[in-house]
């Protein structure tokens, strides 16, 4: 019985690096040795559309369509609501942030944005014209 | 006249004439010398607070490398309205001398109050000091994003200025400004 447990832990490990050898994988990183530096990043411009990026999935949260590298989300203050927020959308023609982000955690209607909902960032990009790195067949929502 | 009080009024002239341009440059080039980044952050109070946030923001990095310094934002162009400025400035060093804000900490309890005052002064002034630079007859909107060219459009027609809603573009936003209560227009 042991002899036979051995042979086939001995197959396996053998399978597993060739298989490994054979399929061509290389890193995210690409063919570099770890002494020499990674592909550089190519530089690429941040999308800016007219309306809305289109969703992927039902829920998304919607990504941004401009630019944000003037903007400040820090303990003083979010300057994201100078036009997302409930007082201003309106006059600056910007979508106001959900309803979702107006509930607290306790399910209590707040006047101002919830501070869990604070970071716009956190769910919300900027967009880039970007390949994905891994080829997928990912098709979003229409 | 004779001869002798002729030849006084001339010399008296001539030397007139010197001492005024000797003066006049002197007190000149002085005043242009407190007008120089160098100047404004031989002060720790800016060097440690204000000068470090600017150099994240696009007056002091950007595309095409034109800097806007200290002055060119805070101390007019044209000649009365420079020496008057300076002259306000005096109140600058009666604080810098009680060291009304010379930790960060004490930077940061004043950071309202100082905001609130160069924006009051840009909004009287029709953002004078902006328009230095930027013009709205030098914009080209269809070059600009549609959502600044929208915003800009707006102002020219209800007489906006550049301050009401460029507010933070070179320094960090004070606590307690919240800008969604910050309309345009409005207060």
């Amino acid at each position: 019985m042991k002899k036979v447990i051995v042979t086939l832990m001995v197959a396996m490990v053998t399978l597993m690096f060739t298989g490994g050898a054979f399929s061509g994988v290389t890193s995210l990183r690409g063919d570099k040795d770890l002494t020499a530096g990674a592909d550089e990043n190519p530089m690429r411009k941040q999308v800016i559309t007219q309306g809305a990026v289109e969703r992927s999935y039902k829920i998304q949260p919607p990504m941004i369509p401009h630019k944000i590298d003037k903007e400040t989300i820090n303990l003083k203050t979010n300057t994201c609501m100078k036009c997302h927020s409930e007082k201003t959308y309106e006059q600056k023609k910007a979508p106001k942030a959900g309803d979702s982000h107006y509930v607290s955690r306790d399910g209590k209607v707040l006047e101002t944005i919830s501070t869990r909902r604070y970071f716009c960032n956190q769910c919300h990009a900027p967009q880039l014209n970007a390949e994905p790195i891994v080829n997928n067949q990912f098709e979003g929502a229409k | 006249m004779n001869k002798g009080a002729k030849r006084g009024v001339l010399s008296l002239l001539v030397v007139g004439i010197v001492l005024g341009i000797v003066l006049w440059g002197g007190f000149n080039t002085a005043m242009e010398a407190t007008n120089t980044e160098q100047f404004c952050i031989s002060c720790h109070e800016m060097e440690e607070n204000v000068y470090q946030e600017l150099q994240d923001t696009i007056h002091f990095t950007n595309r095409t490398g034109v800097r806007a310094t200290c002055p060119d934002c805070h101390v007019p162009k044209d000649w009365v309205h420079k020496v008057v400025r300076k002259i306000k400035a005096s109140n600058e060093l009666y604080h810098k001398f009680m060291g009304t804000i010379d930790t960060p900490e004490k930077f940061e309890a004043k950071r309202l109050q100082l905001a609130q005052n160069v924006w009051k002064a840009m909004k009287d002034t029709d953002s004078r000091e902006c328009r230095n630079c930027h013009n709205f007859d030098s914009m080209d909107f269809t070059r600009q994003e549609s959502r600044s060219a929208d915003s800009h459009d707006e102002a020219i027609e209800k007489g906006y200025t550049c301050i009401d809603c460029h507010k933070g573009i070179a320094h960090s936003l004070p606590e307690g400004y919240d800008p969604a209560e910050d309309m345009p227009g409005e207060g």
